[in-house]
């Protein structure tokens, strides 16, 4: 019964949709494979222990955390928040687009201003619903719906697909780590670099996307040239 | 020992001093956090393990990693005050130091690069070298006295929470698998859906595999253990795809998936209630054209990037 050995996989799935405590899942999937497999306890313990020492690896991004919460506690963020509100007379996509780029360049560099709490609803938002506002003179619920999705949309693709691009990034720890479980020979530079071409990607992609939404805002509300710079 | 492998234990042995420190830190909270004591346990376990592990039975670390499950299962670990910043402390600051704030941490990213690349050290210790460069800068530029390195340190650690291990797990989990051989059983089923030599039908399916996985189960990091194990490794990387390549487009091809899926509810949904939205849908319809448009660059790029 071969597919037995898929009931690891099985608990994986299930823990995380009931949202059961992740660790624990991840430790009782593990077990009940070994154990489905045919291992004793104590070759489940010992390959256990074994990759999670071998794997300290990818948690090699603690190092860093002293540093980041150094440069927080000294006005990271609100110099981030400064650089934001520096742009004027945007439309909503141009603000949108501005916090992508802005995200995507601190993702890669491990700075942590994002987040939907610290930046999109306090900042991000405000910005582009203002601009959107100020070019339309009204704006119905619809509209104020999709622009809070874009926003909140713009921080989850700039930090999602440039955050690998640092070489102590959690994900890029856990790529090398298990491509090395496997015998892979890679290192955190390496996937780094692999990691550049998707960030750049995605930042074009977001920028034609919200240059697209503005279009369609535009064609809802009628072109108000007079409001443009 | 070589010297790579005695600078990585030091380093390791810090990442143990600072989980001691916020066992500590917990230890020393109010009577009224209830868990403090079984916090403070986990991290000391924790430290044990990285600081002790390697000296010891393997054995006795995966008993150590039960009973860090145990405590988070039972819901016996939780954060303990810190010594947050106020907003006029970090405002007062940042008008004083300006950009230079952003100094250390884009030192951190580039002596990264730089200690990967021109030092014998590996890029796994050039981590922890650029993050001891980065301090160092922090302090000369923002003459914070030294113990906010632990104060800051813990704080964001404390932060993260015991969710910080879960890449160090999965790629465990993944060990396991091979060990059962789990791989093999999803590899020769996908088999009957790969016709043999196409590269592309097995970098499509890995690609939309690992987008799959994660609206299933919310969790990128999760799929890329189970999904790269069964499909990534035997159809592309054995095939001669460039593990590199595969792995990195692997995991990002994960978060176009991870775009479409209420199931990461603190990217999706939770935001979508801070913001006040009518439709609790709207992030996820915002993402969902640019999760089609990213996933297909996923299959694209990993096609003619993988077999270069």
């Amino acid at each position: 019964m071969e597919i037995l050995k898929l009931v690891g996989v099985l608990i994986v799935v299930i823990g995380f949709i009931a949202k059961k405590d992740t660790i624990a899942t991840v430790v009782v999937a593990g077990i009940a494979t070994g154990l489905v497999a045919g291992m004793s306890i104590m070759d489940i313990l010992e390959t256990l222990g074994k990759s999670f020492i071998t794997q300290r690896t990818a948690t090699l991004f603690v190092l860093t955390l002293p540093v980041i919460g150094i440069c927080e506690r000294y006005g990271l963020k609100d110099k981030a928040v400064d650089l934001i509100r520096s742009i004027k007379h945007a439309t909503a996509g141009k603000v949108i687009t501005l916090y992508q780029v802005i995200r995507a360049a601190a993702a890669a560099f491990s700075l942590r201003i994002g987040g939907h709490p610290q930046f999109v609803r306090p900042l991000v938002n405000p910005m582009a619903q203002g601009a959107a506002i100020a070019k339309y003179n009204k704006i119905d619920d619809a509209t104020e719906d999709q622009v809070k999705g874009a926003c909140a949309a713009s921080e989850n693709f700039g930090n999602f697909f440039a955050q690998n691009c640092f070489m102590g990034a959690s994900g890029t720890l856990l790529i090398v780590s298990t491509l090395v479980e496997q015998g892979q020979q890679v290192d955190a530079l390496q996937i780094a670099m692999a990691s550049i071409p998707v960030a750049v990607i995605s930042v074009i992609v977001g920028a034609v996307y919200f240059r697209i939404f503005d279009r369609r805002l535009d064609k809802r509300y009628g072109n108000n040239k007079e409001a443009e710079v | 020992m070589n010297t790579n492998t005695i600078i990585a234990e030091v380093f390791y042995s810090i990442i143990g001093i600072i989980f001691i420190l916020v066992g500590t830190k917990s230890l020393k909270d109010s009577i009224e956090n209830k868990v403090r004591t079984t916090s403070a346990l986990f991290w000391f376990i924790l430290a044990f393990t990285f600081i002790v592990g390697p000296h010891v039975p393997y054995w006795i670390t995966g008993l150590c990693v039960i009973l860090i499950a145990a405590l988070t299962a039972f819901q016996k670990v939780g954060q303990s005050k810190s010594d947050v910043p106020a907003p006029e402390e970090t405002r007062g600051n940042a008008n004083r130091l300006g950009n230079m704030v952003f100094v250390p941490a884009l030192c951190l990213a580039v002596a990264a690069v730089f200690a990967a690349t021109f030092l014998p050290f590996g890029a796994n210790n050039a981590i922890g070298i650029s993050a001891a460069v980065a301090l160092a800068v922090a302090f000369l530029i923002t003459k914070a006295p030294a113990k906010n390195a632990v104060t800051d340190g813990t704080r964001l650690m404390d932060n993260v929470g015991p969710v910080g291990i879960l890449p160090q797990l999965l790629a465990a989990l993944g060990a396991l698998f091979t060990a059962a051989g789990v791989g093999n059983v999803i590899a020769s089923g996908v088999s009957a859906i790969i016709p043999d030599n196409s590269r592309f039908i097995a970098v499509a399916v890995y690609c939309i595999g690992m987008a799959l996985f994660t609206i299933i189960m919310g969790n990128g990091f999760a799929a890329f253990a189970v999904i790269t194990v069964g499909i990534g490794l035997p159809f592309i990387i054995m095939q001669g795809g460039n593990p590199v390549i595969v792995g990195a487009l692997g995991l990002t091809a994960g978060y176009c998936g991870t775009l479409c899926t209420p199931m990461a509810a603190n990217f999706n949904i939770m935001p979508a209630a801070l913001l006040e939205t009518k439709d609790k849908y709207s992030i996820i319809k915002a993402q969902l054209p640019v999760a089609g448009v990213m996933l297909l660059v996923h299959i694209l790029l990993m096609y003619f990037l993988a077999f270069k």
